[in-house]
């Protein structure tokens, strides 16, 4: 999404990307992000939040007329309601090492026949 | 001050996927695109004066018919914004299926919001149309292919401004 977005910007589009994944996106370099601090799946607010939603896209709108220069983050202001997603996702350890190896093993016999055939 | 912390609070998704995949056996980690320039547009007129448009990574929503929906490709697309959109396909993509949902697309693909802030002014326009890119592993794909395709839509719908949106 951020590859599309510096093409845009590259042919005279003025972008702003929403998003919840943070690194990926600065890392990319972009123009401007609204960054939400939520586990991935609602970057411009919570379901059913109409008036979160709302404003999310209002500081999306907001940004694309007032930033200055390239790699302008703001941060929205909302939290989710809890902190367990950000340990709890693509976890790895003890106790699920053995099964992750597993599925990486399978997975690549299934890529091997699907390439043979 | 709410808190301290040893740690950073947002998740580093390059860190933990790299990592997952790690544990499966994947030695060659994906690598993420880098950059030291970075275009930069201004808006070049007022916000209540600009159509604006919107572009999400999510899909159509998948066939019904068995047999239909096997034959389903994540492809590049057009759809018209009104009616907007009921359900966009997200089973194929890389978000926290534990913690939360999809099926509330203004959640991820706000059209019914977009259209609001037109209603009232705030905006010139909304896009007639919104746009969807598959996140594609190929980032040559996405830059020769998806980019200018989508561009050129934009520019087919007049759009001055767009707001991409990653699931």
């Amino acid at each position: 999404m951020s590859l599309v977005a510096r093409h845009l910007e590259e042919n005279g589009l003025a972008t702003v990307i929403m998003g919840c994944a943070r690194d990926i996106v600065e890392e990319c370099g972009v123009a401007r992000f609204v960054f939400t601090d939520f586990p991935l799946g609602n970057p411009s607010g919570k379901p059913w939040d109409a008036g979160m939603q709302y404003a999310t896209v209002g500081i999306a709108l907001d940004l694309l007329e007032r930033a200055w220069m390239p790699r302008t983050t703001i941060q929205t202001p909302y939290q989710w309601h809890n902190d367990e997603w950000r340990e709890a996702f693509m976890k790895v350890d003890a106790t699920n090492r053995e099964a992750l190896a597993r599925e990486g093993e399978k997975r690549r016999e299934i890529q091997a026949k699907v390439k043979k055939s | 001050m709410d808190q301290l912390r040893p740690y950073r609070s947002f998740v580093s998704y390059i860190d933990r996927s790299r990592e997952y995949y790690a544990a499966q056996g994947y030695d060659k980690p994906y690598t993420w695109p880098h950059y030291d320039y970075i275009p930069f547009t201004p808006l070049r007129k007022p916000l209540s004066e600009c159509r604006v448009g919107l572009v999400t990574t999510t899909g159509l929503p998948k066939p019904v018919d068995p047999m239909q929906a096997i034959m389903y490709r994540r492809e590049i697309y057009a759809q018209p914004a009104i009616p907007p959109p009921t359900s966009l396909y997200t089973d194929d993509l890389f978000w926290d299926k534990k913690a939360t949902h999809t099926k509330d697309v203004d959640s991820f693909l706000p059209v019914n919001r977009l259209a609001e802030y037109a209603q009232k002014g705030y905006i010139g326009s909304a896009s007639p149309r919104f746009y969807g890119v598959p996140t594609d592993y190929s980032q040559p794909r996405t830059i020769e292919r998806y980019g200018p395709q989508i561009l050129k839509w934009c520019r087919e719908d007049g759009l001055d401004a767009v707001i991409l949106l990653a699931l």
